[in-house]
């Protein structure tokens, strides 16, 4: 994942005439640049795969609840396999395991204070928290009413209740800041992240998502299709690990 | 305490547009330069690297490139009687970071302003009467179109600039945008070839009595070599342009045009992940003597210059004015105070979704600037008399990324999730378009820029406080301007149609543009300008402030072509006046 990887991994390039200042600045990643377009050879940053196996952040009664909540939101049919075959459940369980997980590029300092509509998210919660407490407030729900976990609801059942948190008909009385609405936003967001986004981030499996509506991934070069209008593109999607 | 370093020329803030032009320009005249960068360096082959920049995911969403809030963020609120919230993720507009800052992953549309739009207080009241005005704080920026037109041509023939003249010397020409400013010669690079949303739009705005013409696009529409001899190849459509860096050395950005000529030079230096938290002034407050700055091991520098531009992007500038006490706060209350006052954006609401059936759009065929357009409607190229507002909106079609996660239309009414949701998904990827309205944003006394009495970085520095809301005759211009949206978008046959305007309530969380100007505005006095027409504060002399932040309004327009234009202007008067009689360029 592109968070893993560590700016440490960059090279300090040789600069021509370095201050000495910088130099020392112990382990620092600031440098002086000067007298040279710094480049070399394989500095690259690819991105890692996923670890395809086990999981990272949420625990087993997680798992039950976000695989069974994907594949509602992308339910197996005819066009293509459900949100839990396609990964999406993995896909997030490693987005939270990761930067996303820990807002660590958000900005988090206080006070918080519940902010206007038009001031975006203003809770304490990192998304990790966020699903930690949504997920837990969803299954205590279903237990006061049906006794049973989300998981094992009737797809009927588990849409209606999906449908009540999109609406906020159903309120979850989630943390500070956290309406059920944004739960539900945040868990729809990151499941069509997760159909959608570049196989090596877990989900997307075998490219499903893209293949559903012809989009062609990675090829960047369509020099020899701008011009013909209206006539479908011949070729299926490749991803950045080479995948077609 | 902050260690002394030796003295340079000339110390810049920020190597992003304009940072890279000063720098380019003032070493030319034997300058010794020096650009603080807050960012890391970058470099196409490393950073924008073909093998893994088509990942959505990574840039697109997760926003890889940008400013990252935890390091700078913001507070925003609509208006004065609200409590302002930090955007605790950017998410209306993006700004960039590291070496070429924003100009590494913006789309490339580069536009020039409309002459009028320099004069717009005197052009509008004229035209109009005092009273049309009286919402709007219009000034006029104390320059002209034809004082800035060799710098127009200047930044456009760095960038190569794909497009097609509609007014050369005067001489309207078929094909090009017959409203435009007179422009001295033909644009560097022909017209991108158009896609085919855009050549519906075209004929239906032609059968219209409408003139469309290709947009102008720092997207090379062939290899080119530019005015300081650095190459760019052909731009492939690749669908990765907004947000991303572009791996084919295709799209105008530092990268591909200045830094190959400027890094080379021995007069030229960049401490990168340094960022500046101070202009210090000398003791009568007339000029600065300094800059400090922290590295990333968290020590601070003191670096000494003779000349101080402020090249951060336009809201960082006019924080960092606010933070150093540079120019004097604007007050919406007494109106008095220049630094922050006039702050506008770019009104984006209006759009007509379009859905047919049975079409292949392809989507993902794009450029960041692939588009048809039309100025029949932009600023006032059209009467205004019988209508209730000033301003307007280039209205344009065409395709800049067919990206799933962030593009997936649904007819209206069609569920977000489930069985119905995909099927829909499956069936419109391909056959929908739109046709927008980027519409102008004009002054009010109470949109604004100040310090947050609050929030504050991670170094304990005020963040900056956004207040601004749409102005009502914006958002009756985003009505007028939707309805004729309406009109063309019928004119293309949709089997469906969706139209929309702006509406009241700025929302700082859904993605509008990274347009946002004003703030150190330009102008011929010092008491609604906060610098003179030559980007020099008043206050300070031997401190510029580059960027859109000198902009009196925002037209119906990308900035960064006046941006850029600005920035050579400036070059030109500190190279041309500054260096021979150090001091105020004008007379307060
Ligand atoms: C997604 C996107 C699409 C866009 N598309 C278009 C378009 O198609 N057409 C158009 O006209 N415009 C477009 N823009 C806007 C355009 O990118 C900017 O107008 C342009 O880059 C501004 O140039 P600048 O030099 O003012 O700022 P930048 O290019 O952003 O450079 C500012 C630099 O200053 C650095 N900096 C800031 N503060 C400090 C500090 N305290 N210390 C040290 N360094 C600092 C930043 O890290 C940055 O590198 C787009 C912007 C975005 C984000
Ligand atoms: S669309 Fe063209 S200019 Fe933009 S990133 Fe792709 S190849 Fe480069």
């Amino acid at each position: 994942m592109p968070w893993g990887v560590q700016p440490s991994r960059r090279r300090f390039l040789a600069s021509a005439s370095a201050l000495p200042i910088l130099a020392f600045a112990g382990g620092a990643m600031a440098r002086s640049i000067s007298g040279t377009l710094p480049w070399q050879a394989f500095a690259g940053e690819p991105p890692k795969p996923v670890n395809p196996l086990g999981w990272f952040f949420f625990t087993p009664d997680e798992v039950a609840t976000v695989e069974a909540i994907v594949d509602r939101l992308i339910p197996a049919d005819s066009l293509s396999v459900g949100g839990k075959a396609a990964g999406c459940a993995v896909f997030i369980d490693r987005q939270l395991a990761g930067a996303f997980g820990k807002s660590s590029k958000l900005y988090m300092k206080g006070p918080f204070a519940n902010g206007l509509p038009t001031q975006g998210y203003q809770g304490t919660l990192t998304p990790e928290g966020r699903y930690r407490d949504g997920l837990r407030a969803l299954n205590d729900h279903v237990r006061t009413g049906h006794a049973k976990s989300f998981a094992q609801l009737a797809p009927h059942d588990q849409d209606a209740m999906l449908a009540g948190l999109e609406s906020g008909q159903l309120d979850l009385k989630l943390a500070q800041g956290l309406s059920t609405r944004a739960f539900f936003e945040l868990v729809l967001q990151n499941t069509m992240e997760g159909f959608f986004a570049d196989p090596l981030y877990g989900g997307n499996k075998g490219m499903v998502g893209w293949k559903l509506v012809g989009f062609p991934g990675a090829r960047y070069d369509y020099r020899d299709h701008i011009e013909k209008h209206n006539v479908p593109y011949p070729k299926g999607p490749i991803s950045i690990y080479g995948e077609s | 305490m902050a260690q002394l370093l030796p003295h340079k020329d000339v110390v810049i803030m920020g190597l992003g547009w304009t940072g890279a032009i000063l720098a380019q320009e003032l070493t030319e005249s034997g300058l010794d330069v020096v650009a603080i960068e807050r960012g890391p360096w970058r470099d196409t082959a490393t950073d924008f690297n073909i093998g893994y920049m088509p990942d959505e995911l990574r840039f697109a969403i997760r926003k890889e490139l940008f400013l990252q809030p935890a390091q700078e963020a913001m507070t925003m609120r609509n208006s004065v009687a609200q409590t302002a919230m930090p955007m605790r993720d950017y998410s209306s507009f993006l700004p960039g970071s590291g070496v070429g800052g924003a100009g590494v992953h913006w789309n490339g549309f580069n536009w020039r302003f409309f002459p009028n739009e320099f004069q717009a207080k005197t052009h509008l009241t004229k035209r109009y009467g005092a009273k049309r005005l009286n919402e709007l704080q219009l000034e006029d920026w104390g320059i002209t179109y034809d004082e800035l037109e060799q710098s127009y041509d200047k930044f456009e023939y760095v960038c190569g600039t794909s497009g097609k003249a509609g007014n050369l010397k005067g001489q309207i020409i078929d094909g090009g945008n017959p409203f435009e400013g007179p422009r001295s010669r033909e644009y560097p690079l022909p017209p991108l070839k158009m896609p085919y949303s855009s050549t519906l739009f075209a004929d239906a705005a032609k059968g219209l009595g409408l003139h469309p013409f290709p947009l102008p696009a720092s997207n090379m529409s062939k290899p080119y070599v530019n005015s300081l001899g650095v190459a760019l190849g052909e731009c492939t459509y690749c669908g990765y342009c907004e947000r991303f860096g572009c791996a084919n050395y295709s799209k105008a950005a530092p990268q591909t045009t200045i830094l190959p000529v400027l890094m080379k030079k021995s007069n030229f230096e960049v401490r990168t992940e340094c960022e500046v938290l101070k202009i210090n002034l000398r003791p009568d407050g007339k000029t600065a003597k300094s800059v400090t700055y922290i590295d990333t091991a968290g020590r601070e520098y003191e670096q000494p210059g003779d000349i101080i531009l402020l090249c951060g992007y336009g809201l960082m500038n006019v924080r960092m004015m606010l933070l150093s006490g540079i120019g004097h706060a604007y007050d919406p209350n007494t109106g008095k105070g220049t630094v922050g006052r006039n702050y506008c954006y770019q009104t984006q609401g209006s759009a007509a979704r379009l859905f047919y059936e049975g079409k292949h759009f392809n989507p993902f065929v794009a450029s960041g600037a692939l588009s048809s357009g039309l100025d029949d409607f932009n600023s006032d190229v059209f009467d205004h008399s019988a209508l209730d507002f000033v301003g307007g909106a280039n209205i344009s079609c065409g395709t800049s990324n067919g990206r799933p996660i962030g593009n997936r239309p649904t007819p209206p009414g069609t569920a977000r999730w489930g069985a119905q949701w995909k099927k829909a998904t499956a069936e419109t990827y391909q056959n929908a378009t739109a046709i927008g309205g980027q519409g102008s944003s004009y002054p009010t006394r109470g949109n604004y820029l100040d310090l947050d009495p609050t929030y504050k970085d991670r170094h304990g520095r005020s963040l900056l406080r956004i207040t601004f809301d749409f102005p009502d005759n914006d958002l009756r211009m985003s009505r007028y301007i939707s309805d004729q949206l309406a009109k063309i978008g019928k004119a293309m046959n949709p089997k469906q149609m969706v139209v929309s305007h702006a509406t009241k309530g700025w929302n700082s969380v859904p993605y509008q543009t990274t347009h946002n100007t004003g703030g150190a505005s330009m102008g011929a006095k010092p008491d609604t300008s906060a610098v003179n027409k030559y980007l020099q504060s008043w206050d300070v002399s031997n401190v510029f402030v580059l960027g859109a932040s000198a902009f009196q309004q925002n037209e119906g327009r990308n900035p960064t072509g006046t941006v850029g234009a600005l920035a050579y202007w400036a070059a030109e008067a500190i190279r041309d006046q500054y260096l021979k009689k150090p001091g105020p360029l004008v007379q307060a």
